[in-house]
């Protein structure tokens, strides 16, 4: 194998797995240590810098950096990322001096964000301090989009919501709430400079089953439903309720219907129990309160008498791994399942729907109803036209908003500025910073802490099924935050080899706790990996090899497990290893400023 | 140094051995030894030698003298006996231990000051005796502890980290385990563990007395330009004679050698000593002409290893001595102490 080139910003970015796991690449272990610094209003704005809605994320997100996390490989729980974000919203102080400066004077161009949803909002925080006139339109009468409507009082207290979307209204948007936009012509004739499309995936899907025409009043779309509760018009739910669906929404549903005084609640889901859409932790919260879930029960008819609804049949089916090792279902033969219910939820989806853009002007969209969009630039067929957050390519989550939002405002900028959104974007970059202080002092707690993950405490259940806007997670206090906070492993302290500095003395392959680093004969690959004191068989994770040393060997370090504890580099004679931080320069509209 | 203690985390997959241990169990206490020591890598030759043996390390018995080296015990197994005993004199100890609990596996830990300087007479008596040990000395050519002097494994010629030579004649520690009886002879390099664990394994099975000198370099004091025990001047001017693998089942064999130059050798468990000759001319069952052969070398300033010379069924000293078949905590009272009339015999016997 050839060196590997450590100055490529990707290759450092790929061994901070939870930075490289989140669509907004925030940089998680720095904030971590800031956390455990017990300076929390350092680790909001670093969080606020790059994914915007810290407090919110901080209770909603989805978590994709989770499950990328080094412990999962190393032991076995992954950090409790998301809750140490929670931790530096809850426990931040006066964030005012942190923030961007909004020029009075504006710069003369004007863009009109459609929808007041997390992705329209991060536009608006990016462009904002560039001096542009920002025109939000929302048919609501609030910001927030499906934060607010969507995700339920108890998981994302209204105030937690507010501090953060007024935090960017109060920058200086022109918000045009209560306007529904009905046809995008008009927008654009109305002469904004450029327009930034975040509406969401406002459609729920619906099932067109025997009987469902008769029953309309007892069945409703679920996140119309959610929107419904939020808004205040929906306060009660009466008699036996079924949730279908197996996503975060139905987990959502199932949870509210419980607190608006549901008889019973219970969710069905078409497929098996592990292949649910609905994370992990949402499906144990559901479970906890009390909600059974049924799994691989496709609904077959809705039973109804005299415009009343009865119950639900279900098929009964069973996963078999087909030889492409996909899921099928198979019917068991048992006999059809009836289940009484008096209202039923569905939440089997949402889509992407925008009748309100006409078709001919110029904004094209594919087989799916999304519209066509570059990936980078999410600019669509219409130069000036660019889309983010779940109307870009359906579903996703907060955090993808985030993401999208960084990469339309970059490209707003440079097409306003006169520059190519392609060619012209910030380049990706790193920095390396040695950590080293002083004999055995590192500017990083090294140590490696065995500790199990902590569990976020729970309000009282009783008290939280009886009030839907109680707050189920109470969240780490600083104690426990402080203690999460040490599990994290400094994934972005890099072990940096020189190997003009090496004198193959092995002390680093002697100390290394996780058997990371051989010296061995060049080789390709495949055969390299199998060469190596401990194989390295995981081959997502990448090698880092270095030049030939004077025994003709190389060094090659197996970036799997690597627990970064900067012993190979206490136990270098020669500084050969150095822990080193890399910073990884995620373009940002902000980025243009540095 | 590091004062950071290895974290117990480990690799996910990290093998356990047929005792079901992994290596991670037959490490020691963070060394305080400088860092790069070659020391450090014994250390960890020996703990991946014990571990790929499954060997329980509640019956091994480590001894050591005073000096870097004599630290070692200290940082590889942990969970056996230990006794850090005076400046050069580990050989008493070891023999006291190996005579009292013949069922230990004894492993002495010893330093060129400890056995060429101040222990010399320990060391060679404890050769002759044939105590059934391994004994390794981590051999750096210099006084560490107390900032580099030269030591009397030094080569004449080779310079201090000042840049001053060495006036006097080395005295060869292999020379002499070869010439007053050792039944195993091997010299090794710290950084090349390909070569020092099969040595360390063989050893440790070796019945009788193995020896083993390591080339250590000392990265503090001795591993300049000018030195001879430098990672570089000994990756330059050593060549391998004799590699060997200690094979249980015969199937553990690693490396490709050119055939007829493997040679297997019994050992009186049954087990197998697999010896591949990198040197076709070289014969490590002749004890005379090893001799000539490191000597020349020396003098022409070439460090030879591997496993010079072994003799498998040369015995130990309990054979010598005709002793008990068990380990003396083993025995009852009226077998230690048989009274005054068995005395008595003994003495009549002398008369």
């Amino acid at each position: 194998m050839k060196p590997t080139n450590i100055f490529d910003p990707n290759y450092f970015h790929k061994v901070v797995d939870c930075q490289w796991a989140c669509p907004a690449h925030t940089p998680v272990p720095d904030y971590i240590r800031l956390i455990a610094q017990e300076r929390y209003t350092e680790a909001y704005m670093l969080n606020w810098d790059s994914n915007v809605f810290p407090g919110i994320l901080g209770r909603t997100c989805d978590r994709p950096c989770e499950p990328a996390c080094r412990r999962v490989r190393t032991e076995e729980k992954p950090v409790a990322i998301c809750r140490l974000k929670r931790v530096a919203a809850d426990h931040k102080g006066d964030i005012t001096p942190y923030l961007p400066r909004v020029p009075t004077e504006k710069n003369g161009k004007r863009v009109a964000l459609l929808g007041a949803g997390p992705a329209s909002l991060a536009v608006a925080r990016d462009l904002l301090p560039f001096g542009y006139e920002v025109h939000l339109f929302e048919k609501d009468p609030f910001g927030g989009g499906m934060m607010r409507t969507q995700i339920p009082a108890f998981r994302l207290p209204a105030d937690v919501l507010e501090e953060e979307v007024d935090l960017i209204l109060g920058m200086g948007v022109e918000c045009h709430f209560g306007h529904e936009v009905t046809s995008m012509k008009d927008m654009l004739d109305q002469g904004f400079d450029a327009y930034f499309v975040g509406t969401g995936a406002p459609r729920g899907r619906d099932l067109d089953l025997p009987g469902r025409q008769e029953v309309d009043d007892h069945i409703s779309i679920g996140i119309d439903w959610l929107s419904s509760v939020a808004f205040g018009h929906t306060t009660k739910i009466e008699g036996k309720v079924i949730v279908m669906g197996g996503g975060n929404t139905a987990m959502d549903c199932c949870r509210t219907a419980r607190r608006l005084g549901a008889e019973s609640v219970t969710v069905v889901v078409r497929s098996a129990f592990e292949v649910m859409k609905a994370s992990e932790w949402e499906k144990e919260d559901a479970m906890s309160e009390g909600i059974p879930i049924v799994n691989n029960r496709p609904p077959k008819e809705f039973v109804h008498e005299n415009g009343k609804l009865k119950g639900v049949i279900f098929e009964c089916v069973e996963p078999v791994k087909g030889e492409d090792g996909r899921l099928r279902y198979e019917p068991t033969g048992e006999p059809d399942v009836f289940m009484e219910c008096d209202h039923v939820l569905m939440a089997i989806g949402q889509e992407n729907h925008c009748p309100w853009i006409e078709r001919d002007i110029g904004i094209e969209f594919d087989k799916w109803d999304c519209p066509i969009l570059d990936e980078t630039t999410l600019q669509s067929t219409n130069p000036k036209v660019f889309f983010g957050g779940d109307s870009a390519f359906g579903p996703e989550n907060i955090i993808w908003a985030s993401a999208h939002a960084h990469r339309a405002a970059i490209s707003i900028h440079l097409m306003l500025s006169g520059q190519d959104i392609k060619a012209d974007r910030p380049p990706e970059g790193v920095n390396l910073l040695s950590t080293k202080m002083g004999m055995h002092e590192w500017s990083y707690d090294s140590e490696h802490d065995p500790a199990k993950r902590y569990l976020v405490p729970h309000a009282d259940k009783d008290k939280a099924l009886a009030n839907i806007k109680v707050e189920v997670e109470l969240g780490f206090d600083r104690e426990l935050g402080a203690r999460e906070a040490q599990r994290c492993l400094n994934c972005d302290v890099q072990t940096v080899f020189t190997d003009r500095l090496c004198i193959e003395c092995d002390a680093c392959v002697d100390i290394c706790p996780m058997d990371c680093i051989t010296f061995t004969e060049n080789a390709e690959e495949e055969a390299l990996r199998q060469r190596l004191t401990a194989p390295a068989s995981n081959t997502d994770q990448d090698l880092y090899v270095s030049g030939e040393l004077p025994t003709g060997r190389v060094m090659v370090k197996d970036e799997d497990v690597c627990v970064h504890c900067g012993l190979c580099a206490e136990r270098c004679p020669t500084n050969a290893w150095d822990m080193q931080k890399s910073v990884i320069h995620v373009p940002q509209l902000g980025s243009f400023a540095e | 140094m590091t004062f950071v203690a290895k974290p117990r985390v480990h690799h996910p997959r990290l093998p356990v051995n047929e005792i079901g241990l992994t290596r991670r169990d037959y490490e020691g206490a963070v060394s305080t030894l400088c860092a790069g020591c070659g020391h450090d890598s014994v250390s960890a030759a020996i703990v991946q030698a014990c571990a790929e043996l499954s060997l329980p390390p509640h019956r091994f018995a480590k001894i050591s003298g005073i000096g870097c080296s004599s630290k070692t015990p200290s940082y590889f197994l942990s969970r056996s006996h230990g006794f850090n005993s005076v400046h050069g004199r580990m050989p008493s100890v070891a023999t006291g231990a190996n005579l009292a609990n013949r069922e230990l596996y004894c492993v002495g830990i010893s330093g060129d000051g400890d056995s060429a300087s101040i222990g010399l007479g320990q060391f060679a008596h404890i050769v002759r005796r044939r105590i059934n040990m391994l004994y390794v000395v981590d051999n750096n050519g210099t006084y560490g502890l107390t900032k580099g002097q030269f030591s009397a494994t030094n080569d004449k010629g080779s310079t201090s980290k000042k840049g001053k030579p060495n006036l006097y004649e080395p005295i060869d520690l292999v020379s002499m385990a070869l010439q007053i009886g050792a039944s195993f002879v091997a010299r090794s390099f710290s950084g090349d563990k390909r070569q020092l664990v099969p040595l360390i394994k063989a050893g440790l099975m070796h019945r009788g007395f193995a020896f083993i000198d390591v080339i250590s370099p000392c990265v503090a004091f001795n591993n300049h330009n000018g030195s001879t025990k430098s990672y570089e001047y000994v990756r330059g001017h050593s060549e391998s004679l004799v590699a060997a693998d200690y094979v249980r089942g015969g199937s553990e064999i690693t490396a490709d050698y050119e055939p007829g130059t493997t040679e297997d050798v019994r050992m009186p468990d049954g087990s197998l000593l697999r010896l591949h000759k990198l040197d076709r001319d070289y014969d490590p069952h002749d004890r005379v002409g090893a001799l000539d052969h490191v000597q020349r070398c020396q003098a022409e300033g070439e460090v030879v290893t591997g496993l010079l010379y072994v003799d498998p069924n040369a015995g130990d000293c309990h054979e010598i001595l005709d002793t008990v078949e068990r380990p003396l905590n083993s025995l009852g009272e009226a077998e230690l102490c048989p009274g005054s009339e068995a005395l008595d015999g003994i003495n009549a016997s002398f008369r």
